[in-house]
């Protein structure tokens, strides 16, 4: 007996929303960085769990993209927030506001 | 994989993915998205995904969150002081997550289940995924090389010291 895909779903659900919490709450940017990696593993569950279900193989497919994009996205960030903290000394979000209106 | 099994992981993993949100230091949250990284790959096991379950653990657990570890090293970060928005902000995204939650769970019960179907032979190994990588998905799989290609040059032009 396994667990209905519904669970999978609503896990992935949790997660997702685990990870926009982190992103409105935390001021860290490497942390709000963390969190978006949350949303986007929570995404691949339920890619991976409809694939299962469907019994086609797309599903997974696509998380190998995700991953990619994960991984090119991590490597920019974190390079933006290098250069970001050698030229201000933070990498607290709400100082880091010259752009704002 | 049995329903005990089933809640069991997703409360740990539920667990240390909240770990990973509230914890104050950068390099306790990065161990923890490492726990939940781990924990998810268990999950791609137990849905048939033996590929995707190895690449989450070497790709994300393995590169991605070692990178995210050498950054924290690097600027030498230590326990904030001001690590979290202010109490309302805090309080109304709370909420706001929560409402999220519930509102994707029941979208989710009101869309009908797809009708299971019966596994193809070798679902989720390697060479099915790679028969389907490089013929349905050639072009997206091409096109990703070159994603990281940009990815690469613009990581070192932006980590790149002023000269």
């Amino acid at each position: 007996m396994t667990p209905p895909l519904a669970w999978y779903l609503g896990l992935s659900a949790v997660l997702f929303a685990i990870g926009v919490l982190g992103v409105l709450i935390r001021r860290n940017v490497i942390v709000i960085f963390m969190a978006i990696e949350l949303m986007l593993n929570a995404v691949n569950l339920s890619f991976v769990a409809l694939a299962r279900s469907t019994g086609s193989m797309d599903g997974q497919v696509i998380v190998f993209f995700v991953m990619t994009v994960a991984a090119a996205e991590a490597a920019v960030g974190l390079a933006i927030i290098l250069s970001m903290f050698r030229n201000r000394e933070t990498t607290n979000v709400d100082e880091l506001a010259t752009l704002r209106w | 994989m049995s329903p005990l099994l089933f809640l069991l992981l997703a409360a740990l993993t539920v667990a240390s993915a909240l770990t990973v949100v509230v914890h104050t230091n950068p390099v306790h949250s990065a161990c923890a998205l490492v726990l939940t990284l781990c924990l998810l790959a268990v999950f791609f096991l137990g849905l048939d995904a033996q590929l995707v379950a190895l690449l989450q653990v070497i790709v994300y657990a393995g590169a991605i969150v070692v990178l995210f570890l050498f950054v924290i090293m690097l600027l030498n970060l230590r326990v904030e002081a001001r690590a979290m928005a202010g109490t309302l902000l805090v309080g109304t995204a709370a909420a706001g997550g929560v409402a999220l939650a519930v509102l994707i769970v029941t979208a989710l019960r009101r869309a009908a289940p797809p009708a299971t179907a019966n596994l193809p032979a070798g679902f989720g190994e390697t060479a099915a995924l790679g028969r389907q990588l490089f013929t349905v998905y050639l072009l997206p799989f091409e096109l990703t090389s070159l994603l990281l290609l940009v990815a690469i040059v613009g990581a070192v032009a932006l980590a790149k010291k002023p000269t």
